[in-house]
């Protein structure tokens, strides 16, 4: 059984690191599109694979947020991935599965998946 | 939305959008009376009369980037459908509150869904916001305040990765638990 004095523990360890500073330059944000339509079409659980894998993978230099409607609702769920002075990437019909493999191709290793960007998807 | 936790993570996005600082979110399941109510209120800006009879009409939207705002109007069909009700009570620059009432029996009632989910997104996502979140099944509920969390963090954020993990596994025991140590007693 969890309990909030497990949160204690769990604050112990992270205290530690808060000081650490990111170079802006290092430093990635991952937005993901919580407005009516990103919710209906299965933003949620995108989220929380973005979550899980961002903790698994110990990606101390990744930030997590959430943006309302981008205006492209029939490509919900969308996530966004802004990486210093390089170009926004924005990726469109998002699963947890896609967004795990997204984590380890793009984000750890560098490479775009082309295949799920909103330029190679639009109809 | 397949399901009412869904909606609420809808609906209290209004209250972020709001600019609340502390949003409460209540979920209280009655067997015996055979409701399921569900209540989201906040401290953001409030809304005028005019704006709260607008809201519940799917073609009324603050938002630029589209003609539709589908959030509100979704959730009061879902309540009206499974004969319940949906209210909006509003003050401006004081907050607002939305009450919505499903016939917990009623064949046409959607799911519950992952409340656990849709707090911990709205935690993670809004790591300065407070919420308050009172489960109620019956007569026995299980409450969690974000004020409660952030003592016990003395700093860290809410919205560290590890927080989030383990407030979905605590919201998820705990809620698993107040079903389990209250099995329904209500004469079918």
């Amino acid at each position: 059984m969890k309990s909030l004095a497990e949160l204690q523990a769990l604050r112990d360890e992270m205290k530690g690191k808060i000081g650490i500073r990111h170079d802006e330059k290092d430093n990635i944000r991952i937005v993901v599109g919580m407005a009516t339509c990103g919710i209906a079409a299965g933003a949620r659980p995108v989220l929380q694979a973005l979550t899980e894998e961002v903790e698994k993978r110990k990606l101390d230099n990744v930030t997590i947020a959430q943006t309302g409607c981008i205006g492209i609702c029939q490509y919900e769920p969308v996530v966004e991935i802004y990486e210093g002075n390089k170009d926004k990437v924005t990726y469109v019909k998002m699963t947890p599965e896609k967004m795990v493999r997204i984590i380890n191709d793009h984000i750890v290793n560098g490479n775009i998946i082309n295949e799920f960007v909103i330029g190679n998807n639009a109809k | 939305m397949e399901d009412i936790s869904l909606n609420v993570l809808d609906i209290a996005e209004n209250s972020v959008r709001a600019k609340a600082t502390l949003i409460g979110i209540k979920i209280h399941e009655n067997r015996q009376e055979d409701y399921l109510s569900i209540s989201i209120s906040d401290n953001g800006c409030g809304m005028s009369s005019e704006q709260v009879n607008a809201v519940t009409d799917p073609f009324y939207t603050t938002r630029t980037t589209r003609k539709v705002g589908l959030g509100v109007p979704f959730f009061k069909m879902a309540a009206e459908m499974s004969g319940g009700s949906f209210r909006i009570n509003s003050v401006l620059n004081e907050g607002t509150a939305v009450r919505a009432d499903f016939g917990l029996s009623h064949v046409d009632r959607m799911p519950l869904g992952d409340m656990p989910a849709t707090m911990v997104t709205l935690i993670q996502c809004n790591p300065e916001i407070d919420f308050l979140y009172t489960h109620q099944l019956d007569e026995e509920d299980f409450v969690l305040d974000t004020r409660e969390i952030r003592e016990i963090l003395e700093g860290v954020p809410l919205n560290e990765p590890k927080v989030a993990i383990f407030l979905k596994s605590y919201l998820d025991e705990q809620i698993s638990r107040l079903y389990q140590d209250n099995p329904d007693i209500s004469p079918t």
